[in-house]
Formats: structure tokens, sequence, C-alpha cells
């Protein structure tokens, strides 16, 4: 008799994702097995298998002696139905094996809209939710990913997080795990333990207590763990474990291609980004190397794309070094290069001309800002001149298809600001009609505004969102402003991002709250076919938790915040001055022009920041 | 142009026409084996394969076309390193330099499994054969301009019937081309005609090609 999964199979879209079986995926036998680990990613595999952590994470645990580390993704809402239909628990992708049968359960998080994909994987795999409810060491649930550096709104269901760089602090938990198996520990004995391991926050051994008003007046450590806990980083990335035999998937995923990271951390400032200021220091990765795992991958995979992923690549010292070697190397192959996330300088343009050879990719910017002033006061270095010069360069090249990236919302943003964005918009068109080369085809100007959502440890984490109503508001004004027909216009439904605020800078009494939300049946919260704004509402209201505490009310500077006790490097000092200069419109130069001494140098001893 | 003839089997069974010709392109390019490219903006290796396969359907006789870019390599060669980078489920069974021409194919040779839950009931065999032994078998078939009914007797060359166990396996030999006949719409006549005996799951693979006169397609 066919087996119950390949029966429900032909009843579901895309069912490639749910067999494994790809190309360099990894098998053990479970006789020389001592700890397997269940490798959750809480969103669909086309995404999960995007993500280039999980990749190095799933080789790094692999590469353990006794360790097998197995994917197990979030099901599409067809095959949920399905499962939930035959009791079918959810499984792991190598071994088929249902993921309670797990020593480990690990899950990668980067998205606050995914918090309910996480309880309700948990839930679909027959694991108790809540961390007070696993006994023992069996089905031990971590987690790590820049969502760690909030991580108290998911305190009640996550035994312990791993904060920072995965490379080096997964294999000291998995080894002390492993000790603590074949020991027979109590769940008690092995988290007091690996609280010990650098980077590691077990939530259970600190109390949050409030003050009458609501505000957060104290964490209090219940047993000697630290009252600050530090992120980990690698400080050689030459050195540092990167997956050349990556997992090919068999069926169309987000990002199907190769994946090389140039380098880490961000020399710019941008005062709204989360990840500039959290992935601090800057750490190089010497071209000689990149090159050499590009080739290794490449020939390895088979893809005929690569792609040079930093959080700004123009910034990597020796990106010239490393597409003078690439370029030629892959047009021969005849693979695709591409070079996202470019700055808009002289070397840029060049180098986006030298791309054109493999193929021609669109155009995009993220001034995030309509107006110098207010671009100013987010700290984006990006003029306007700058986005004419490679807008006139473009069109005169033959492009007639730019996308242009806002938010509104911005702290100190007026409606001059929000104005500005339609000014802006014309003066591409103007430029369009200066220079294009081909009036005929036409211009398409794709503008885009996202709801601002403030975010922790950066300079506007203590800021007020201002609410939908106001948010609507400016998007409205903003379209009535356009009248060219060139403008495609897309603003999103205020909802998710003020779900997303909250979650971003939310404590633990959001736990109930996630919890009624994915018992009313919430899940997949990032995608608009499944989004259901009047669940999570009313988890809120039965919770009564209130939505503004988090959002429009803003922190004030002299209130403990809710990741406080967790330290990513750059100082509270630094923001706190990095908003004052907001407030004022000074521009903060980037690193290389001198430190501005963000502090997270103090996390490197064998290296120096290389920003 | 070279061919390939291989399996689909096992979990490859699930991979959709277009992500196995990317599967193809890029086991390729592991082998260390060029393939020539689609001309124009957005050069594309040029494989292609005769007559996709619907998602979920095994096969131990799919052909694969494609050119090598300037290298020339043995057959047996080819099909060797071709397996050593592909996926469990996907085999290269052999490669050939002398396919026929694709519009020689005619006829399929299948093999239809309908599962049940319980054993099957007396009589089902006979039932299914008398079925098929009508003089018109109107299916329904969806296509582009809707669903329209189909006699799919005349696009039947053989069948034999066999129930025994919890299941019910047809041998055929059946149209596949111009016209041709999805072997699932066996299972669909079943079904429309004999409800009571709807199978909980049903398994198609398709075995052997034969040209119109009943030659085998190579």
């Amino acid at each position: 008799m066919t087996q119950l999964l390949n029966r429900i199979l032909p009843l579901v879209q895309k069912p490639a994702r749910y067999t494994g079986g790809e190309y360099n995926e990894i098998k053990k036998d479970l006789a020389d097995v001592r700890v397997r680990v269940a490798f959750c990613f809480p969103d669909t595999y086309e995404i999960g298998m995007s993500n280039v952590g999980m990749r190095i994470l799933y080789g790094v645990m692999n590469q353990m002696d006794g360790v097998w580390c197995e994917r197990v993704f979030a099901p599409w809402g067809d095959m949920e139905e399905q499962m939930r239909q035959h009791d079918l628990p959810l499984w792991a992708l190598e071994s088929r094996g249902p993921v309670k049968d797990f020593d480990m359960i690990a899950f990668t998080i980067g998205y606050e809209m995914s918090y309910s994909n996480i309880l309700n994987m948990l839930r679909l795999a027959g694991i108790p939710l809540r961390s007070s409810e696993r006994q023992g060491l069996h089905n031990m649930v971590f987690a790590g990913g820049v969502c760690a550096y909030n991580p108290e709104p998911l305190a009640d269901f996550i035994d312990f997080f791993c904060l920072g760089e995965g490379e080096e602090i997964t294999p000291e938990v998995l080894d002390l795990y492993d000790r603590a198996k074949a020991e027979g520990w109590t769940k008690e004995a092995f988290l007091l333990a690996v609280s010990k391991i650098d980077g590691v926050y077990v939530p259970s051994f600190y109390r949050h207590e409030y003050a009458e008003d609501g505000t957060l007046e104290a964490v209090v450590p219940l047993v000697d763990v630290p009252a600050v806990i530090t992120k980990r980083v690698v400080e050689d990335l030459d050195r540092a474990y990167w997956p050349t035999k990556m997992i090919v998937p068999s069926t169309e995923i987000v990002h199907d291609r190769a994946n090389l990271e140039v380098f880490r951390g961000c020399i710019r400032g941008c005062r709204f980004c989360q990840a500039g200021f959290s992935c601090r220091p800057v750490r190089r990765k010497s071209a000689d190397v990149l090159f050499r795992q590009a080739k290794e991958t490449l020939e390895d995979s088979g893809n005929n794309e690569i792609t040079l992923s930093s959080l700004s690549t123009s910034d990597y010292r020796e990106l010239k070094e490393l597409t003078d070697r690439l370029i030629p190397y892959c047009a021969q192959s005849k693979i695709n290069l591409s070079v996202p996330s470019l700055r808009a300088d002289n070397f840029s343009r060049e180098l986006m001309e030298k791309l054109q050879t493999v193929r021609k990719s669109g155009l995009t910017f993220a001034p995030e800002a309509g107006t110098q002033r207010l671009r100013d006061v987010i700290n984006k270095n990006l003029t306007e001149d700058e986005i004419l010069t490679t807008c006139a360069n473009a069109f005169s090249g033959g492009w007639n298809n730019v996308k242009l990236y806002f938010m509104l919302g911005l702290p100190t943003e007026t409606d001059e600001d929000v104005l500005g964005i339609a000014e802006l918009v014309y003066k591409v068109i103007k430029t369009w009609k200066e220079h294009a080369v081909n009036k005929k085809r036409g211009l398409r100007v794709h503008v885009a505004t996202a709801y601002f959502v403030p975010k922790p440890h950066t300079p506007f984490q203590w800021e007020k969102q201002i609410t939908p109503e106001e948010y609507l508001r400016r998007c409205k004004l903003l379209k009535d402003h356009f009248y060219s027909r060139s403008i495609e216009y897309d603003y999103h439904a205020p909802d998710l991002s003020r779900l997303e605020a909250v979650m971003a800078r939310g404590d633990r009494r959001l736990g109930e709250v996630i919890l009624a939300a994915v018992e009313n049946g919430a899940k997949l919260d990032g995608w608009d076919e499944y989004f259901r704004y009047d669940l999570w509402l009313d988890a809120f209201r039965s919770c009564g938790v209130d939505m503004d505490r988090y959002t429009t009310r803003g922190y004030s500077d002299d209130e403990i915040l809710p990741w406080d006790h967790i330290d990513v490097g750059v100082s509270r000092g630094f923001l706190l001055r990095e908003r004052d200069r907001a407030y004022e419109a000074q521009i903060t130069p980037d690193c290389r022009h001198g430190c501005a001494g963000c502090g997270a140098n103090k996390l490197l001893k064998e290296v120096s920041c290389d920003a | 142009m070279l061919r390939a003839m291989f399996s689909k089997t096992g979990d490859a069974v699930w991979i959709s026409h277009l992500d196995l010709m990317r599967l193809f392109q890029r086991a390729f390019k592991r082998a260390g084996l060029p393939l020539t490219h689609s001309q124009g903006f957005n050069p594309r290796p040029s494989v292609s394969i005769a007559l996709p396969l619907s998602v979920g359907v095994e096969s131990h006789c799919e052909l694969l076309d494609f050119q090598l870019d300037g290298v020339e390599v043995p057959v047996e060669e080819l099909r060797e390193r071709l397996n050593e980078k592909l996926i469990p489920g996907i085999r290269v069974l052999s490669v050939y330099d002398d396919g026929m021409k694709l519009k020689e194919l005619g006829l399929l040779r299948c093999e239809v499994v309908m599962e049940y839950d319980r054993p099957v009931p007396e009589g089902a065999g006979e039932s299914v054969r008398a079925l098929f032994g009508r003089d018109q078998l109107l299916v329904e078939k969806k296509g582009k301009n809707g669903v329209t009914e189909q006699d799919i007797l005349p696009m039947i060359r053989s069948l034999s019937v066999e129930a025994s166990g919890d299941a019910i396996r047809f041998q055929a030999v059946v149209c596949c081309q111009d016209p041709s006949l999805n072997p699932m719409q066996l299972v669909a006549a079943v079904e429309r005609y004999l409800p009571e005996l709807s199978p909980v799951y049903k398994k198609v693979s398709r075995m052997e090609l034969f040209d119109k006169n009943g030659q085998p397609f190579r």
C-alpha cells in the first residue's frame, strides 16, 4: 500500500517541496546518530531554501559526528488541511521522520510575521507549545536569527535562544546536548549549563516585572545567569565554514541560484535599518577565498546564476578584484552574475555596464524619503543628483523601467516630505524625456511606499509609529499628486506593518496573544492569501493587550526596553547620539570616513573592525 | 542531436516538467558537459523532453534530446557522467545519437494501479473488463476550451485487467500522439461508470514506447 504522504501529494500544489531528495541533501544512518536536529524554517520551502543562514547552519551541524540535521518547512494551506484530515504529523524532509521524534528543534527567525508559523509548526508536529509543558531533554526547542535580538514575544515557547552568528555557537550547544543526553541530565540542568555558553539566552531564568502603568520595570535573573547577553560573531570569515556543496532544489525557489556572502556588517548606518546596526562590526572576506568558493559552488551545483550578497555590496573593499576575476569566468561558463544592492557611485555604474554583457537587470533605487532633509534625518546618504545621474545613464543605455522604494511615517516627516516623493518621481520622468533613446516603448516608474516600522537596536527604537489612519492619509496625499500615466503606485494596507511593529518591539505579554491567534487559525501571515488581521485583532482584544502600547505610544528613553538585556554590540549611548543627530537632520558619515564609535568593535578579539 | 532515455521514479515523480528541464540543465553543468544554448536576449541551454509527464506519474521511458557544445563524449561515458550528477529517482538508461523522429512516436505501454483501503470486492475484475468491453466509453476531458467528452476506446490498443488483494491493475497499450490518451483516463472511466470502485489512490507508470506500427521506439 502506498504510504500516506504519497497518497496526499497528488492533492496539493507543488508536491516536490514536501519530498526532499534534492542534489546534495545529507542523509545519515540513524544507527550512527546521537543527536537529531529538526531545523525548522517558519515559512514555505521556497522561502526557506533561499535563506543563506539556513544553508550555512545545515552544513555546520551535519559536519558534526553523531549529529544529523534535517530540514522542516511550513506547509502551504492545502497541505496543512490534508495533514489535519489524515492525522499526519509534520515531518522532516531527509528521513521523512516525524518532528516529534527529534531531540532538538531549531528555528531560524528572520521575520516577525513568521511567529504564528513557529507555533503552528510545533502544533502540526504534535509538540506542546509552551516551554513549561515540555519535560525532559527531548524536543528541546531553540531559536536564532535576527528576530532573536528581541526574543521576548516568543519567550514562553522557546527553551533558549542563540544570539548572533551561528557558525561557532551551534556546535558548542549541540556538543553540550550530546553530553547531557548521554548522561541523562534534566532539562533544568541542561538549560543552566547551556546558559553559560556565550550568546545563549534562556528566557525562563529571567522574570519580567511590570509597573502599574504597564511599562517594564525590571528584568530579574532568577538563577546565576548573565544580566546582559552578548551576541556572537565570527571573527575570521576566510576561515569560517561556507557551504560550497549547496542543496540544489529540484523545484523552483525564490532565489534559485548560488549565493556568495562577500562580507558581514555595514558601514552605512541608515538609522531605520536593523541589520545595519545589529550585524556590525564589519568583517572582511578576501577576494581569493571568495573566488575559490564561487567556482567550487558553481561547479558543484551546476547553477547558472550567482549572486554576490551583503548589506551593501558596493562597500566590499575588494569588489573590483573579485569581479575582475568572476566576470570572465562567468561569461565563459555562461553563468549570470548578479550584484544586487549596488550604490549609485561611479565604480558601481561601470560594473553595472560590465555585468550587462551577461544579462540586463532592472534599475531599482531605495531613496526611502522624498526630500534631502528627511534623507539626512534617516542618514540615507543617497542624493537626488546621484539618482538622476544614474537614471540618465541608464535611460541613454536603453533602460525604460525604474523602481523607487520609499517609507512613509519616518520620524519628523511632514507633508512636504511626502510631496517630495512626487517631485522626485517627476524629475525621473523628466530625465527620461531628455535621455531616452527609444521613447516609443514608454517609461514605467514603479513607486512603492512602506509603512515605517521602528525596530529594536536602531536609533529609532524609541520612536512612535504613526497611526494607520495617518499612514493612509499620507498615501492618498501622495497618490493625488501623481498625474503621469507612467507611474505605477503601490502601497500596502497598514495592517501587516502595524502588527510587525507590535511584534518587533513587543514584550512577554505578547506570548498569550500569539498563542490565541494561532489557536484561532493565524498562519502564514506574510502571505496575502492567508493573513487574517481580524484573527489578530480578536486575539489582542481577548488577551486585553493594547496594540498601541507598542506602536503609536513609543518608548521613553528612561524606560527599560524589552530588549535592553540583549547586547548586539552597538551601545545605547551611540544610538541616543544618532537619534539626536537625526532630529537635527545631521548626517553621520559612513564608517570609512572615520569611526563613529558605535561600540561594536568590542565584539572582536583577534581582528579589528574592517569598516 | 543526442537522445537520452531515462526513468523517473520514487520521489522524483513529484518534479514538474519545467523543473525537470532545469534539473537536467544543472546536471549537465555539474557533469562538465556544456550544452548548446538558445539564441537571443536570454540564452538558455537547449534540452527538450518529449511528451511532458504529469506530476505524480512514474516513467521508465522518458526521452531527452540535447546537443553538446563543442565536445564529443562517447555515449556510454555520457550516461555514466550524467547519472553521477543526477538525483535519486532520475536515471539515464541509455544515450544514443540515432534516435527516431519524434513524429513517428505513436503508442505507449503503461501500467495503472488503483488502490483500495480494503480488499477488492469479488467480481470487480469482471465489472471493469465489461466496462471496457462496451461499444463506447465517454470520459470527460479537461482541455483549453473547457470540459469536453471523448470516447477513449479507439485510443486503447490492448488492455488487461487484474484484480487481486487491495488493488486493480491495468496493463494497457494506448495512443500517445495524435491523438493521445492520458492513462489516468482509464481510472476516470471507472470512477464515472463504476463509482463504487473509485480507488483511494491511483498510480500510473509509463513502461515502453512504440512507433505508430507498434515497433519499439528509441
